[in-house]
Formats: C-alpha cells, sequence, structure tokens
C-alpha cells in the first residue's frame, strides 16, 4: 500500500498553485498545510461543523468532504480571498457591525457559508438564514447576532 | 436600560469589537495554525475499554510504521513524572485522589483513557502507527451509573477501597429542618429527584498542544489552546520538574473553552515531556471523536432536592442530596464543582436558616467531569426552580405568584443569605415582572389554559427560571474556606507608553468574551484616550507573567477592576507630575477628559500625553517620583458578585409525536453596569442556547460497558441556526 502522489493546478485567492499530494489529502489539508492558509478551520472529523467552509468555483464547500486531487482545475476562494484592498467584505463588516462572532473558530466558515447562501438567495428571510446555516455549527454566539448579520448584509445588497 | 456614567464615557457603549478583524479575515493564529518547523506530532491510543487490566502492551510494531520516531507505553515515561496530575481542589481532608497521570499505567479507567503515544513526521503517521500497537486488555465490569458506584459492588481504584470520593455537609440550622420535613412538620412538602445528563463542551476549537523546547537554552514554550495559561504554567513546572521560571505558556486565539480548556490535559504534559526528552518541538491536534472523550465533560449529578413550605408557600426549609459524578479521575478542579452551586439551592428565594446540603462523589468508569458552563450553579438553579414549579402545582397556584411570594425582596438589600453569604443588591421582583411584561405571561397562560380544555393536541409549556449567580470568582478567603488550592484575584498592568498611547496587560486570558475591547473601554473612560490607543496585551506568561485567568464569571468582575484600579493608580503618579509641572497643589488638580487642570484656571493645563512624555524623558520630575508612567494592581474582590434575573420560555408540545417547538424565548438580567452592551448580550445569547440544548437535545449517551454513544457532531446534538428562534432580551441596572 504505497503512497500515491497527484499533481493538481488549482486557483486559490487569484493566485494558482501546482502540487504534487498524497492522494489521501483533503481540500481542507491543502489549503491549510500545503498553501499555508490557516484560515479555514477543522472543527470535527465528520463534515458536521462547516469550520471549513470555502468556495470552490463559486459555490460553498466542507473542504473536509472533498480531496485534494477532487479540486484540480478549480478556483477556490478561501476567507483569505475575501476583504479586498484592505477593506472588509461587506459579509464580514456585517458580521462584525452586528457581533456575529465571539472565539471566531467557526467564523471563516460561517461567512463563508453566508456569502454562498447570499449568493443563491439574495434576499432570505430569517427562517431561511436559519435553514441555509444549518451545517455550520458556532457554539458561542447562539446564532442571533449571526442571523442579525447575514439579514443586514441581503439588506445592503451584499456582493458575492 | 443600559447605564451610562456619562456622556463622554465609554463606558456603556457597543463598541464594535476590536478583535474582529484578525479573526473575520482568517488572520488570527489558533495552536493548530503555528508553523513551527522540525514538530513531530504526538497521536495517543485510548482504550476500546471503560474499565480493564492492561496484561501488556507491545509497540514494537509502530516503531515499524513509517516516519515514526518514538512509541511510548505508561511505563516507559514513570520516570518523566515529578507528581501526578494535579486537583487543586481537595475539598475534604480526607477525600479520595487517585494517582493520575497522562498514560495510564497497569489499568485503564474510562474509555478515552490514554494508554501509548507514538511521536511521528506527521500527524497522519502517528494516527496510522497507533494502529500497529498491540494492546493486551483484561476487561473489568465498569461502573457507569451513580448508584451502583455508590455501592461499591465494583471498586474502580483498588488501593482507595471504595468509589466514593468524598462526602461534603452544608447544614444550617437542622432542627428546623428536621421540624418542617417531620410528619405534620410544614404545611406543604415536595420531594423532586432530577438528572443532570453529562455533556460534552464541544467548543468550536477543538484542544491543541505545541511545546518548543530550547535545552540549550534552558527553558521550554508551551502553546496551548487553553483558558489558563497562567495556571498552567504553575502546574505543569509541578508536573514535569521544570522550574517555574523557565516554563513559559502561551494561549493564541483560543476557540471557546465554555470550561472545558480550564484544565491540565494529559496532551500539554506529553508533549512538554517528549519535546524535552527529545529536543524538538511536539504537537498534537485533538480529533473531535477524541475530545469528545479526552476532554473533561460536564454536569453529571443525581440532585434529590425536598421542600418544605408554610399555608401560604413561604418556603420554609431546604434538603439537597447530590450524588456527583467524578469520571475516572479528579481534573484540576472536579471535586469542586457540585460543592460551587452548594450555595444556589436556595435560588432568589428568602430561605430561613434550615437548609441542609450534603453532596457524595462519585468514581466511574467515565470520562472525568470538570467545569463546564457555569460550573454547579446552573445545577442549582435548575433544581430550585423545577422544584418551585412542583410545589406551585402541589399547591394548584400560579407558579410566578409562588415565586412572589418568595423572592427577596429589594429592601432586603444587602441581605444575608442562610449561608452567612452577602448578596448586595437585587430587585427579583421588578426583573421578572419585566420578563412576564416581555412575554405576555398572563396572555400564554390563557392560551395554555384555553388549548387544554378545547383538547388541542398541540399544548403550550410556559417555564419561568429566577436566578441569582455566584460570579466573579472570587474572595481568596472564601476559596480558603472551600479548601480551593489558589486565590482568586486578579492582576492588571497600565502603562502610558511617550507617545501616550496605553498598554493593558491582563491577567485574564479571553476565549471569545471580547475582553480587547471591553478592558480598551475601562482605560479609555478612566485615562481620557481613545478605546482604539490602548493595547491589551494577554494570554502570554512571559507579557503577562502574573493571573489567575478566565472562568467563573470572574474576569470583569475581578480583573476589570484591578484594571480600573491600576489606572487609579497612574493618575495619582500623572497627578504629582502635573502638579509640577503647573506649580501647583495636587489637590487642586481636575482630572477630566485625559487633561490635569487648575481648579478655576482651566487654561492652566497639561494632558496626560504631556506627562507620560515626560515621565519617560524624566529630566524634571518632581522629587522621589520614578521615570515612566505605570502601575500595577492586584485586586482580591471582597465578595462575589451576584448577577439575577428571569427568563422565560414558551414552547409547543406536540403530544401526538412529543415533539418541542421553542416559540418564545425571553430574558431579563441584571449584571449591573455594562462595560458594553453589545458583548453582554452576546455572552446571554450563547449561554441561553447552552441551556435549551441541555434541555432539549444534549447528552453525552454510555451504554452500560462506558462506550460514548455519540462522540462526535454527527450524533451529539450541537444545535445549529435552524433550531433556535431569536431571543428577545432585556436588562436591568440595580443600584
Amino acid at each position: 500500500m504505497g503512497v500515491v502522489r497527484l499533481r493538481i493546478e488549482v486557483t486559490v485567492n487569484g493566485t494558482t498553485h501546482t502540487s504534487e499530494v498524497e492522494d489521501r489529502m483533503l481540500l481542507v489539508y491543502y489549503v491549510r498545510d500545503v498553501l499555508g492558509l490557516t484560515g479555514t478551520n477543522i472543527g470535527c472529523d465528520t463534515s458536521s461543523c462547516g469550520a471549513c467552509t470555502l468556495h470552490v468555483d463559486g459555490e460553498s464547500v466542507k473542504s473536509c468532504t472533498m480531496l485534494a486531487a477532487q479540486a484540480d482545475g478549480t478556483s477556490i476562494t478561501t476567507i483569505e480571498g475575501l476583504a479586498k484592498d484592505g477593506q472588509l467584505h461587506p459579509m464580514q463588516q456585517a458580521f462584525h457591525e452586528n457581533h456575529g462572532l465571539q472565539c471566531g473558530y467557526c467564523t471563516p466558515g460561517m461567512v463563508m457559508a453566508a456569502v454562498g447562501l447570499l449568493n443563491e438567495n439574495p434576499n432570505p428571510t430569517e427562517q431561511e438564514v436559519r435553514i441555509g446555516l444549518e451545517g455550520n455549527l458556532c457554539r458561542c454566539t447562539g446564532y442571533h447576532n449571526i442571523v442579525k448579520a447575514v439579514l443586514a448584509a441581503a439588506q445592503q445588497g451584499a456582493p458575492a | 436600560m443600559s447605564v451610562t456614567e456619562a456622556p463622554t464615557s465609554a463606558i456603556g457603549t457597543p463598541l464594535l469589537r476590536k478583535e474582529d478583524p484578525a479573526l473575520l479575515t482568517g488572520e488570527a493564529r489558533y495552536t493548530n495554525d503555528l508553523n513551527v518547523p522540525g514538530a513531530l506530532h504526538l497521536a495517543v491510543l485510548r482504550s476500546p475499554f471503560a474499565h480493564a487490566r492492561i496484561a501488556s502492551i507491545d509497540v514494537s510494531g509502530a516503531l515499524q510504521q513509517p516516519g515514526v520516531v518514538a512509541a511510548y507505553t505508561g511505563a516507559d515515561l514513570a520516570d518523566a513524572w515529578a507528581a501526578p496530575m494535579p486537583c487543586a481542589w481537595p475539598v475534604t481532608e480526607d477525600m479520595k485522589n487517585p494517582p493520575h497521570h497522562p498514560l495510564a499505567v497497569g489499568k485503564a479507567n474510562y474509555v478515552g483513557d490514554g494508554v501509548a503515544a507514538v511521536l511521528a513526521q506527521t500527524e497522519a503517521q502517528a494516527l496510522d502507527a497507533l494502529q500497529a500497537i498491540d494492546v493486551q486488555y483484561e476487561p473489568l465490569n465498569a461502573v457507569t451509573d451513580l448508584e451502583d458506584a455508590l455501592s461499591d459492588r465494583v471498586v474502580i481504584h483498588d488501593d482507595l477501597g471504595t468509589n466514593t470520593s468524598y462526602t461534603w455537609e452544608l447544614k444550617i440550622g437542622q432542627e428546623a429542618v428536621d421540624a418542617a420535613f417531620r410528619e405534620g412538620g410544614a404545611a406543604f412538602t415536595v420531594k423532586e429527584r432530577y438528572i443532570q445528563q453529562r455533556l460534552i463542551p464541544m467548543a468550536m476549537e477543538p484542544r491543541a498542544v505545541v511545546a518548543v523546547p530550547q535545552p540549550f537554552g534552558g527553558d521550554i514554550t508551551l502553546y496551548s489552546a487553553t483558558q489558563i495559561p497562567h495556571i498552567l504554567k504553575i502546574m505543569t513546572a509541578i508536573t514535569l520538574g521544570i522550574p517555574e521560571h523557565q516554563v513559559r505558556v502561551v494561549a493564541p486565539a483560543v476557540g471557546g473553552g465554555f470550561g472545558s480548556k480550564l484544565n491540565v490535559y494529559a496532551e500539554e504534559l506529553l508533549c512538554m515531556a517528549l519535546a524535552r526528552k527529545h529536543g524538538v518541538p511536539v504537537r498534537w491536534n485533538e480529533i473531535r471523536a477524541e475530545g469528545a472523550v479526552a476532554t473533561i465533560q460536564g454536569r453529571g449529578q443525581i440532585q434529590d432536592i425536598e421542600l418544605a413550605a408554610d399555608e401560604n408557600g413561604k418556603v420554609i426549609a431546604l434538603r439537597v442530596r447530590l450524588v456527583g459524578d467524578m469520571g475516572a479521575y479528579l481534573q484540576l478542579v472536579t471535586p469542586g464543582i457540585p460543592l460551587l452551586g452548594a450555595f444556589l439551592y436556595a435560588g432568589v428565594y428568602d430561605l430561613p436558616e434550615a437548609y441542609d446540603f450534603s453532596c457524595t462523589s462519585v468514581f466511574t468508569n467515565l470520562t472525568p467531569t470538570d467545569a463546564y458552563r457555569g460550573a454547579g450553579r446552573p445545577e442549582a438553579t435548575y433544581a430550585i426552580e423545577r422544584a418551585m414549579d412542583a410545589l406551585a402545582a402541589k399547591m394548584g397556584i400560579d407558579p410566578f405568584e409562588l415565586r412572589k411570594r418568595n423572592y427577596i425582596r429589594k429592601e432586603q438589600f444587602p441581605y444575608t443569605a442562610f449561608s452567612g453569604l452577602v448578596y448586595d443588591s437585587a430587585d427579583h421582583l421588578a426583573a421578572a415582572e419585566r420578563a412576564a411584561e416581555l412575554a405576555g405571561y398572563e396572555a400564554v397562560r390563557a392560551e395554555q389554559e384555553q388549548r387544554r380544555q378545547a383538547g388541542d393536541t398541540k399544548h403550550l409549556g410556559i417555564g419561568m427560571s429566577s436566578y441569582f449567580e455566584m460570579c466573579g470568582l472570587a474572595p481568596s478567603r472564601v476559596l480558603a474556606s472551600l479548601n480551593y488550592g489558589a486565590g482568586g484575584w486578579e492582576s492588571a498592568t497600565v502603562r502610558v507608553l511617550p507617545t501616550s498611547k496605553v498598554q493593558v496587560v491582563t491577567g485574564s486570558a479571553p476565549h471569545g468574551q471580547g475582553h480587547e475591547t471591553a478592558w480598551s473601554q475601562i482605560v479609555a473612560a478612566k485615562l481620557g484616550v481613545s478605546p482604539e490607543d490602548v493595547d491589551v496585551l494577554h494570554s502570554d506568561t512571559a507579557i503577562s507573567p502574573i493571573g489567575l485567568d478566565t472562568y467563573g464569571s470572574r474576569s470583569l468582575a475581578v480583573g476589570g477592576i484591578a484594571i480600573d484600579m491600576a489606572c487609579d493608580r497612574v493618575i495619582d503618579k500623572a497627578r504629582k507630575i502635573a502638579a509640577h509641572q503647573l506649580e501647583a497643589r495636587e489637590d487642586d488638580l481636575d482630572f477630566e477628559g485625559g487633561t490635569f487642570s487648575v481648579k478655576g484656571t482651566p487654561d492652566k493645563s497639561v494632558p496626560l500625553a504631556g506627562i507620560a512624555f515626560a515621565a519617560f524623558t524624566a529630566h524634571d520630575l518632581p522629587e522621589g517620583v520614578e521615570p515612566n508612567l505605570e502601575a500595577s494592581c492586584t485586586y482580591d474582590p471582597p465578595n462575589f458578585s451576584w448577577p439575577f434575573g428571569t427568563h422565560i420560555a414558551v414552547v409547543e408540545v406536540d403530544t401526538e409525536t412529543g415533539g418541542v417547538d421553542l416559540q418564545r424565548y425571553v430574558a431579563v438580567d441584571d449584571c449591573g453596569v455594562q462595560v458594553n452592551p453589545m458583548i453582554v448580550n452576546g455572552q446571554v445569547h450563547g449561554g441561553v442556547v447552552q441551556g435549551i440544548a441541555q434541555a432539549l437535545w444534549e447528552e453525552a449517551v454510555y451504554d452500560d460497558d462506558g462506550n460514548l454513544r455519540n462522540p462526535t457532531l454527527l450524533d451529539y446534538m450541537v444545535p445549529s441556526a435552524a433550531e433556535v428562534p431569536s431571543f428577545e432580551l432585556d436588562s436591568t441596572v440595580t443600584p
């Protein structure tokens, strides 16, 4: 049972990387350990918590559910790629203004999931936000202010 | 209804958090994010049996695996420990505390007990190699039930001869208690049993450890996802036999704790011991399902509570019997947790001196318990509030009406409780009435009755809970009376830099609470500077050498006051320099908005900035005044702080399916002056959801053999946004 290494080409936050990865390497480990983008967090091993959510070709993905090899040829955005020109993304700003984070560990995944949610449904109701974020767990905030933040971002027409 | 001291004050402002940008952009570094070249990865092999003799362990197979550098059994490392893992709270003189080491020797006592360790080049290699370790276990009967544990049918720790660790009592007015519960004594009595199920803390950040040795530099740095860098420094130094001044502990960004990171863990000690042994950094990341058994769990009690009341429902005596589940070993403060509730079983009620409390705590073959979300106090509140509802039901009166007859009244404060503790201030009735008003209490009661009459299959449940919480841990002398192994003070240094920016060094160790923001607000209000010009340093014992960390709702109530008092000392010193510069007497100076001015001559003034620079150059300081502008304070509180309030929940219960739909949740809390009401509300939201989750969903479910049935986030029900509603909050401030 030898280790199989695969060559992949992935564009992450606008930069194209060519890497050799172990076949069993999950995308979250690729992003964290190979590219050093540690904003994407690991909170579980059952794809339950959503802390590792990022965008693959514009869609929210729990990066522990995907092999790095499967990301070959895709374009990925991580939390580090969201703020532009030193300015927080409107969703990040909304989380800030609505106190939608405390310890911050779920936050990168939560923000990426929230951006993904508004991409699909730009004007969600409170209940749609709650159901839309079901796959992302937070232990600190009780979700009250997260929901408020996402609704505020939607109202401001947050771009993707 | 938050309080603002003065229009210019930063206190009471919902200032946005300065912690946020780094956390929102992924820039913040948690322990697992640290890039440490050359680090070996630790993996721990854990017992799959709750109770088993370890006949043999053969690690040779692991040593053949790719990347493996070393493998150890508990026996191999016996010499690495100068002392057993610490329990800092020997609650009674005769408390039984079995020796506890980072790897078990001879016997495994719970599923998850570490039995062997591997060091490898990568995390995956270390984990893979665990499978090549051959352990021969001889399984024994497991003790998983508290009453079974009490029976000593199976004794877990042979040398102790019993599973009982201790019995702790608080008996006040025993005759009055006996009289009330005697046949024909009180007009009404109720006797209830409640089960506090075990909970898994599940902080979103799993634990993580990196130990970096400097064998020639003579010290070691421990990075850990911990709430207690200061306590951890002392305890690891003692356990490993390293001089304390050679240990530095850093808590980088920490992703929540809820008490679970208030401990000294085997993996911290293993990483440190092996880093020293191998002379290279050693790191470990907890896997979620591993953490479910290897990190402490919360709660775990049987509560028997009896209330006696007179014909009007006035409670006249209270008897409480607890059985506390310690788990297999005593962790840092395990035995004290049930006792933190001992003073709160009378809740917010005017109980006369008639209180009979006893707690017997036992070992089980389960993960050790310890502090979690309120630690003993919410358990007490739960029991007294449920018992009050039971009493109301027995008397046939409204539960709110019964509470009204029993609340300690506003005019009784400061109130000396049955226990001798003094409650400083509260207005329970006002908070409860406000909550009732917000919830439309009368209307939901009417609807509840109407649905019952109509035979509706969906009934309404209305829960009301009034509470006091013993916070601000703690007056050191009170801790001494409880046999706690440390004090309860907190330390702060406030330093005005030459360019008038301010550094605050705090002994508190935040992990989500927003201390950097709130502490900045305190300093800004005191010194008349902008909160942005204040930098709060914390959680690194090289920067903040003195402190007692963050737990027990203590950081603002104790640490915040230390900062406030250190600011006063800075102002005192600055006043001397200002008086010298302005050629005025110190008591002729006003200090406001960051400027000293001569009373009656406001244009004769000097800003703090000017004084800071003068203190730095030291060219012209008054006689006896040392250069630089900084002061420290260590504050030991004279009393606990006593926040209180009333929460009301309205749920719809489907009587056909048993489904519960939480429809309304109203919380009215009084924590006194709020430094940052936005942060306070955020804390309430999070606490409420964890409380709801205990009531409705969360439980560490064990089978009779001591196997945890739900160790992952797939099957342990941490609620998501979809399960909970938004909340209606209000607050009161009672001087």
